[in-house]
């Protein structure tokens, strides 16, 4: 696995750069990795953010964007609108997690 | 000069700079249940990947679309060889009922969402969904007796000049 420095740090990320180790997250890495993809968190994004962490530690996976919409309650048209054009991806990548491998 | 060679943070590529232009059409002609769903799940995988998407409901793909229908669509092993049951028992009454009911429960195992409610998720996430003008008229059905996100009703030529350069998927 390769190791990329991040806001100072050293951190796990698979080739395409998504983070690895779920505990070498924290929300001030976050802002970073946000801001490298073009993105300034707001409230709205944070909402979502930590739907995801929250909903990884318990279900072992990436949540879907179906299931931040059904389970974290937050409109997919707004998902849209908060990280444009991949949202899934997005918020998984900020999130410190893998991508989500469901199909829906 | 000395440089000091710092490594490039490692970025995922989103391709947010690059505007591929990339589109993808999908004409839906079943009304089956088990064929709505590859039309849906793919054009909900294209969204998500930000690719413009736009599904054509025509013929027996207008059950999709129809409101008194979208709700009740069904399931069959009759003809179809990949359930690996005897063919006559598909001519059972009520066996349609039953895989029905038991495909419904799978595809809900799974997380997925009912027909009405898979399109309402597509609509959300920009897909655009266009009706058969030649279905419309075989069926004397109007836009009144469709689902309210369906675009338009259109011909067959417009849809094709709609998705110039598109991707295409016949299903």
């Amino acid at each position: 696995m390769p190791v990329t420095t991040i806001a100072g740090r050293d951190v796990h990320v698979d080739e395409e750069g998504f983070l690895t180790v779920y505990d070498e997250w924290d929300e001030d890495l976050a802002k970073q990795l946000a801001a490298q993809i073009g993105i300034d968190l707001t409230d709205a994004h944070w909402k979502a953010i930590r739907f995801l962490r929250d909903d990884y530690r318990t279900k072992g996976e990436t949540a879907t964007l179906r299931r931040v919409t059904v389970v974290g309650g937050i409109p997919t048209k707004e998902l849209f609108t908060l990280f444009p054009k991949k949202p899934a991806k997005k918020m998984a990548y900020i999130a410190g997690l893998p991508k989500p491998h469901g199909c829906v | 000069m000395n440089r000091v060679n710092t490594a490039p943070a490692i970025v995922p590529n989103f391709d947010d700079d690059t505007a591929t232009g990339r589109k993808l059409a999908i004409i839906c002609s079943k009304g089956n249940l088990d064929m709505a769903y590859p039309g849906l799940v793919l054009a909900n995988a294209a969204l998500g990947e930000g690719v413009e998407t736009h599904l054509f409901f025509t013929f027996w793909g207008f059950d999709v679309i129809t409101k008194s229908r979208m709700h009740d669509l069904k399931f069959t092993p009759l003809g179809n060889t990949a359930t690996h049951l005897p063919q006559g028992l598909g001519g059972i009454p009520g066996m349609t009922a039953m895989a029905t009911h038991m495909m419904k429960r799978q595809i809900a195992d799974v997380g997925v969402p009912e027909v009405p409610e898979f399109l309402e998720q597509i609509v959300a996430s920009g897909g655009h969904l266009w009706a058969c003008r030649m279905s419309a008229d075989m069926m004397h059905l109007t836009e009144a007796d469709l689902y309210e996100e369906v675009e338009g009703i259109i011909s067959a030529a417009d849809f094709i000049e709609k998705t110039e350069g598109a991707q295409l998927l016949f299903i």
